[in-house]
Parts: C-alpha cells; structure tokens; sequence
C-alpha cells in the first residue's frame, strides 16, 4: 500500500483552516448514534474523549490506573509551549513552527507542525478558562520561561507540575461529561487488541484488570492515545505500568510502524545508584535556565570526585569545564536535549564522570543563587548586602523556581542541592517515533487514528522540551474532533456495532489463548528479568549512540530473548483475578517485538538525525567535527514498516518528506 | 551504611469478599538507597522465583505525582517520611533488623480490591458531581490575557490543586473523612475567578456526594495534614466550610 499523508494542497499558512471549511460534518442528532472509543486518557485521551463527547458522540474512554487522572502525562514538569507573543520578544506561529520542525532536526511533516503552532495559543485559553492555574506576574498576566533549543520565551507553565495541573483540566473536562453519561469511563481496563470489520477499526478487547474478564467493546472508529514505547528499556523515565501493547497490536492488524528508531534521551535525570533501581526520575529542563553544567576538567580530580575524595565544592572555578558553554557557545547550557545528553555521555566516556558510577555531570545553581540574590538586594534597596544576606534571597527565588524539583531529588539522593551541585545524567524519556498517522491523524487502517506520543507526527527525530504537552493537547482538543467527524460522515446510517460476530469471536479468542499460554506455562523466570535483559541490550546497542555491528547484534540478541522467553517465563496466580505479573508478561511480550524493530529502523537509517545518532555519519572537519551528520539526499523520509510476521521481516514503506517551506540546514547551536 | 535484612508484616487478601490477614515475610540485603517500593519488587521477585504469588500494590509513575501509590506503613499513611508518596521513600528511613508493618488505605469508603490494592472510585464520583467549571472544549474562548488574576490567587489556587487523590488524608483520619481531598478541589475553583460562576452548586453538589460515599466528618484533628504528600493545607476545609455556609445562605 502506498503511503499517502493527505495533506491538503495550499500554502502551508491556509492549509488547516480551509481543510476545516470544506470537510463533512455530523449534525448533532447524528453524532448521538455514533460511538467512539478513546483508549489512554492522557493529555491527548483525556482532552480527545472530553470535546468528542461535549460534541455529541457518545464515548468509551479506557485506562489501566483506577483514574484517568493517573495517566503518566502527569508526570511533566516543565511547561507547554505556544505562541502567543505575551512576552514580545518576536515569536509567532511562524517561529514555533521553524523552532520545532528545525528542532526535530528536519523530519517531521511540515503541515502537521504548522497546525500544531496555529492551534497552540487556544490550548492557553483552554486551559484557563478551565481554570488551571497556571503561573502568573505580579499584574495579574500569564508568566513564562524559555526552554532549550529556542530564543524566545514561550512556556507557560504551572509551579514544576504543568502535566498534572494540565491533565486535571482535562480530566476535568472529562468528568463532566462522564456525569452526564456521554462518556462511559473503564477505569482499570487495559486494552489486548483492536477489531477490525470489513477492514475497518470497529471494536477493542479489552480485559477488565481486577476481575481478568475479557470483554468485548465496538464502536465505529477507535482511537490509540496509550503513549510511547520508552520503557522498551526496561529503565525509563516513565511509569511502570506504561506500555506499547495497544500501539503494538494494532501494527500487528495493519497500522504502519514510524521511526521507531526515533527516541529521547532527556539529559538532566537523576543518575542510577544500584541495580534495584526500577525506573528513573527526570527533573525537568527548565532547571537548564538557571543551572550550569560542568564536570571537572582535570581527570585525576574526576577521579577523586568518584571515590569520595573531593567534595564538588572543592574544585576551583578554573579547574572546572562547563563543556556545554565551551561547545555550544551560542547556546550553552539550553542546547536541545539530544545534543546536551550526547556531550554527557561524551564526557563521561571519557572518564569524567562525577559519581562512584562515573555516570553523572554536576548541574549547578549556585551563580544563580548569587545572580537572584544580588537582584534582589537592589530591588529592595539593600545596601553593601552581605554574601549570607545574597545568598538568602537568591535561595528564596530558586525555590520559589524550582522547589519541588530541589525537594525530590533531594529525597532520592539524600544531598541539599542548594548547597552541593545536583548530579544528572541522561535517561530515556520520550519516543518521537509511533504509528504512522496521515493529516487527519489516522492510521493505516481506516477508522483507527493515533494521537499523542503514540503517533510519529510532529517531532521529527527529537522533540523541544515543553512540546509533547502541546502537541497531546492540540490532538486531543483541536485537531482529532475535525477530522474523526470528516470520516464519521459517512457513518451516520451504520446503526450500532454487533459485538456477536465471527471478528470479534477470533481476535477474542485470540487474546485468551495467549493470557492461557502465560498462566499454564511454568516456566523458571519471571517476567522482569526478561525485561531487565531487553533493557540491557537496548541502552547498550540501540541508546545514545549506534553503530551497525552493534544493532546487528542487537537484533539477533533480542530475538533470542524473546525466544527464551516464550519458553522459559513465568506467571503466577490465575487469569481471573488481578494479576499484575500478568499484565506485565503481556506487555513485555510485545516490546520484545517492538524493540527488535527499533534496532532494525536504526540499522536501516545510516544518518545521524536527532535523537538517532550513528557513530559512521559524524562531521570530519571544520567547526562542526564530530557533530552528527544528517544525510537529506538519502534521508528525507519517514520509515513506516509494515507487519509481516517477524519484527526482522517488516516491510519499508517511504513516505518522502517535502520540505517548501523552511529550507534545510545541518543544525547548529555553536 | 551496610545492606539491611527485615521482617515484612504484610496484609494479604485474596480479593473484595475475601477475608484477609497478615503474613510474615522476610527480605534480605537491602540497600539504603532503594526506595521502599523498590524493595517491594525485591520481595516479589522473590516471592514468584519461589512459586508463591506475589504481592499486588498499587503505583505507577515512581516520582511521586501520580497518586497511584497508597501503602499505610507503620501507621502512617505513605511512611515516616514526610512531604512524599510511598513511591517516594527510601529505605534509609529504616534500620537492619526492623519489622515493617505494612497495610492497604483503611477506610470503609475504600474498599480493598486485593492485598494493597484498594478501591478509590468514590474520589471519581466526588469530582463527577462538580469538579469541574462547564466551559466546552472548543477553543472558542477568550484570550487566555483577557482576565487579569492576582498572582497571590493563582499561586493560592495552584497549592490547592497540588492535591494528587492519593487518599493518604482519608486513611489518616480517625473518622476517614474526605474534607482534605474535596477542600482542595473545592479551593482551587473558589480561589479563581473563573470558579465563581457555578461555586454554589458546586460545593453543594460535591460536599452531597462526599457524604454519600460514606466518609466521615472532620472533627479537626489534623492528621491528614501531616500525612498529606503535597502539603495541602487545613485551610482548604474551613474555605470549603465558609463556601458551603455562603452557598446554603444563598440556596
């Protein structure tokens, strides 16, 4: 099948807005006896099932944890971006496009970026007028911060939890029509498999978490906003309990497979301490604007620092090496993510890493204690102010920033950061790649569309920071209720989905066959250290840095796991009960086949682009040596595979990406 | 510090009608910087390597904003630290040789699911029957700049909503009363201006559901407060107490 992204003809700037004008709509009678499901009650879940079911649809919304306010989009801490201008240094929507479309290191869609800047300065309004307390200035007036990889202040954000406060506007939202019974909520349910009928998305499996029943749901379109597939590495900055199984099924019916190679590794996370350690926690990037990374500059001193013997404190300011500042001089520490988690590594190969470890980078506030403090001692008339007086109120305006990351990491490392540098180091975060999705945001199968992270869309090969939010957002609450109404047209005289079909009798049985195989296996291992294994060949061979012999072994040493692990796993208890080592051998099952095509998606781009680097596709020369090495006359495309039975047999699809409106530049943040 | 052994007292039940009951367990070579859950997967992998099954508790994000995580420690609501979730404490809290008792959310308006795991759709319906301010989702609003809000209101608003429904506060309360949870949701929305369109019914519609759901009255004690994860101030009851007294004078 010929990939075709649909998007509409016309200059980039009218594209949305005439798309909007000349699609079908559903009058509001019709939209009564129509049925949608939403699965995943995120950002773009949450704000999707919440303005379809304000429309008139009646919705079906599913989520594994016992409230949609759970979902882990919670966990962002840093801010949304969008184009209002409020701060006047010059943005627009023209901006946050190029910023993101340059920031996802040229490939991404340009339209769908477009839409996403036209629609980003209505998910602020939203927002507020859902009443999410978002940060303000003294008059009264939204506030925002910049963010990396950009020039301007666009992040509008709420204390270091903009996910949460974001998601209870959603969820918000969401409640009121689940009061009014236009949303049917499934807490604690997690959907096995989608149902295609007359090769249309018509109905979900999905197995009901404290009881083990498998249940049958239809509807006349379905809708994946499960998130991305980040904890394929066993350790991620996601929840535990996120997963690929929805986005993995529905490739293996049919929906395209994008980029998978395409993955975030954020660079200001907490560092690992032992081999317990069952998930890592990120401290947003915004501490970027006020922190300075540096690690020592003498070796023996990075050495010292790893054995106990030198205190951070202890390093003069000559002997230290801010090596972001030093190579990206015009950046410094807000280069993008990919960029700044890549010289981390560097620096830490090297040897110069600063925990027992060796894999950590000091990130340190206290020139902007000094800068604050001395701010504020002339702003309120403080003369000749001594250094402990500096000190006091510069403190009192980081935390005022910042506090409730200074709070956490010091819980987790047990060390006060206003007086010691934090240590960070990078850890997987976010996956740009997903299914493949057209404009409307459907997939390769008609009637299932995919939005949020679980879709490839709009990053290109490296996200901006305070962009997932707004892309989940806009998804959810301005771009998905057009087009699913455009495709629903032609569905107001379908009536009710049976679910007493010959298609929903096989992919039922389908789903109870393999929850059978798990329980009656007894095998010697458990489902974790199937995982924990993945993990370890997927940082070591297919993390920061990649090279062909590396993902050749990779490919053939997860296959060999997953092969053992159909053999040999685990699960204890019945299928008919709660059963949390259950749902994770599912879950596990299915990244053992996902991460088998990201290693092959990396294989297969010999280029260095964003959060994908190849150690054969570096600059050889000039001011640029060693930096990645995007190659566009090969590149320029979107791999979307197709499912042929074996992670290693998936077909290449190439949807070519045109670039007419920005013109493409190696980038640089020199 | 070395490696800790400890004794694990901890509530096993089958599921809802089930009975349930205490066991004892034991686990060995802890180390001081594992979080207590981390400790838990220690305990169930343990337990599944040995055939029994293991322990179902709640969790999800692991830092501490999801709420998901509910374990009544000792005899206290996410353990001995304070400021922090369950997912969030460390076994540095605890020496070699402590036994740990370790119990789901009590509380007869959360029923227990499984082992740890309990029931907390009353929260749901609580914020079903109010919580939210009825504006649609279609983007038409007004610029997000055209209300002015005073930074001490949205900073107020903003700790209020710092709340992450985890019930530490229900399963604090000598009486499981909900008035933390419900005062913050209320708070937030009261302390906005786009909050007081619909705040009499709203604290009319949600204190009605709270008591419906069978939790108890507040009789000032406190203890949420001091459990509460997120620091959500007793303040937040008596401005729903006044909401309620405005929203009843005005009927």
């Amino acid at each position: 099948m010929a990939l075709d992204s649909k998007v509409p003809e016309g200059p980039i700037k009218d594209k949305w807005t005439d798309y909007k004008n000349h699609i079908d709509l559903v009058n509001p009678a019709n939209k009564r006896n129509i049925d949608i499901i939403v699965v995943g009650t995120g950002l773009a879940g949450g704000s999707a099932a919440a303005t379809l079911a304000e429309l008139g649809y009646n919705v079906k919304a599913f989520a594994y944890q016992d409230s949609p306010r759970r979902a882990h989009s919670i966990a962002a801490q840093g801010g949304i971006n969008a184009a209002k201008n409020y701060q006047g240094d010059g943005d627009s929507n023209y901006r946050l496009f190029y910023d993101t479309v340059k920031g996802g290191d040229y490939r991404s869609r340009e339209a769908n970026v477009h839409r996403l800047a036209e629609v980003s300065g209505n998910i602020i309004d939203q927002c507020v007028a859902q009443g999410v307390p978002f940060a303000r200035d003294y008059g009264g007036l939204l506030d925002n911060r910049s963010f990396g990889g950009v020039l301007v202040s666009r992040t509008f954000y709420a204390k270091g939890q903009t996910g949460q406060q974001l998601l209870l506007g959603a969820y918000s939202a969401m409640n009121r029509q689940i009061a009014r019974g236009k949303i049917e909520m499934f807490n604690r349910h997690e959907m096995l498999d989608v149902v295609k009928v007359g090769g249309k998305a018509r109905g979900i499996i999905a197995r009901n978490l404290i009881t083990g029943e498998i249940e049958r749901h239809s509807a006349h379109a379905v809708v994946i906003a499960t998130g991305g597939y980040g904890n394929v590495y066993f350790l991620s900055t996601n929840a535990m309990g996120s997963n690929a199984t929805a986005a993995w099924k529905i490739h293996k019916k049919g929906a395209y497979f994008a980029n998978p190679c395409y993955t975030q590794i954020h660079p200001t996370c907490i560092p690992r301490s032992g081999d317990y350690q069952s998930k890592l926690t990120l401290m947003s990037e915004s501490l970027r604007n006020d922190g300075r990374i540096w690690v020592p500059a003498k070796l023996e001193d990075a050495k010292a620092i790893q054995q106990g013997k030198l205190k951070p404190t202890d390093i003069a300011e000559a002997d230290r090496d801010y090596y972001l500042e030093r190579r990206y001089p015009a950046f410094g520490n807000l280069v993008p993510r990919d960029v700044a988690s890549r010289a981390a590594k560097e620096r830490c190969d090297a040897g110069y890493g600063v925990n027992a470890t060796g894999e950590a980078v000091y990130l340190d506030f206290a020139f902007a204690i000094d800068r604050y403090g001395k701010e504020q001692a002339k702003i309120h008339g403080i003369k000749d102010a001594s250094a402990a007086k500096i000190y006091e109120l510069g403190q009192a305006i980081v935390e005022a920033k910042y506090g409730n990351l200074f709070q956490m990491y010091e819980k987790i490392v047990d060390e006060n950061p206003y007086k010691t540098p934090m240590m960070i180091y990078p850890a997987t975060h976010y996956t740009m790649g997903g299914v493949w999705v057209d404009y409307n945001l459907m997939t390769t199968v008609e009637g299932l569309y995919c939005i949020g992270e679980a879709n490839f869309s709009d990053h290109g090969a490296n996200r901006l920071g305070a962009s997932a939010l707004m892309q989940g957002l806009a998804d959810g609450y301005f771009v998905l209720p057009y087009t699913i109404g455009d495709y629903l047209s032609h569905d107001i005289r379908t009536g009710k989905i049976p679910t007493d079909t010959p298609e929903f009798d096989a992919v039922e049985k389908e789903v109870k066959d393999r929850i059978d195989f798990f329980i009656n296996n007894k095998g010697t291992k458990s489902v974790d250290y199937f995982h924990k294994r993945l993990g370890k060949v997927m940082w070591d061979k297919v993390g920061m840095s990649r090279n062909a012999k590396g993902l050749t072994e990779a490919m053939a040493e997860i296959k060999a796991i997953r092969e053992e692990f159909w053999k040999e796993v685990k699960v204890p208890g019945t299928a008919n009960e709660m059963n949390p080592e259950l749902e994770k051998a599912g879950r596990v099952a299915d990244f053992l086949e996902l991460g088998e095509l990201f290693a092959k998606d990396a294989l297969n781009r010999e280029e260095s682009c964003g959060g994908h680097f190849r150690e054969e596709s570096v600059e050889l020369d000039g001011e640029q040596k060693g930096e990645a090495k995007r190659d566009d006359v090969n590149y320029a495309y979107v791999a979307a595979w197709e499912y042929k039975g074996e992670p290693a047999d998936a077909v290449l699809h190439k949807e070519e990406l045109e670039f007419k409106d920005i013109e493409l530049k190696q980038r640089s943040y020199k | 510090m070395d490696n800790m052994n400890l004794t694990l007292k901890i509530w096993r039940q089958k599921d809802q009608s089930s009975k349930g009951q205490m066991v004892d367990y034991k686990v060995t070579d802890i180390s001081e910087h594992m979080s207590f859950l981390e400790m838990m997967d220690v305990l169930n992998e343990q337990l599944v390597n040995s055939g029994e099954e293991p322990v179902a508790f709640d969790h999800d994000c692991r830092e501490g904003i999801c709420g998901m995580c509910s374990l009544y420690i000792n005899g206290e609501a996410h353990g001995p630290d304070r400021g922090i979730t369950t997912c969030q404490l460390h076994m540095r809290m605890f020496n070699d040789g402590d036994t740990i008792t370790i119990e789901p959310w009590r509380a007869a308006a959360f029923p227990v699911i499984k082992d740890l795991v309990v029931d907390r759709m009353a929260f749901e319906r609580i914020q079903q029957a109010g919580g939210y301010i009825s504006v649609n989702t279609s983007g038409n609003t007004q610029d997000a700049n055209s209300l002015p809000i005073s930074k001490i209101a949205a900073d107020e608003a903003m700790d209020a909503a710092a709340c992450i429904g985890c019930g530490a506060c229900v399963a604090s309360c000598k009486n499981s009363s909900a008035m933390l949870f419900v005062g913050a949701k209320v708070s937030q929305y009261a302390l906005l201006p786009q909050g007081q369109v619909e705040a009499t019914e709203r604290v009319k519609n949600m204190v009605a559901q709270m008591d419906l759901e069978g939790f108890g009255n507040c009789t000032n004690t406190g203890a949420c407060e001091v459990e509460c994860p997120k620091g959500i101030s007793l303040d937040n009851i008596a401005r729903m107490n006044r909401e309620f007294m405005k929203a009843n004078v005005k009927g």
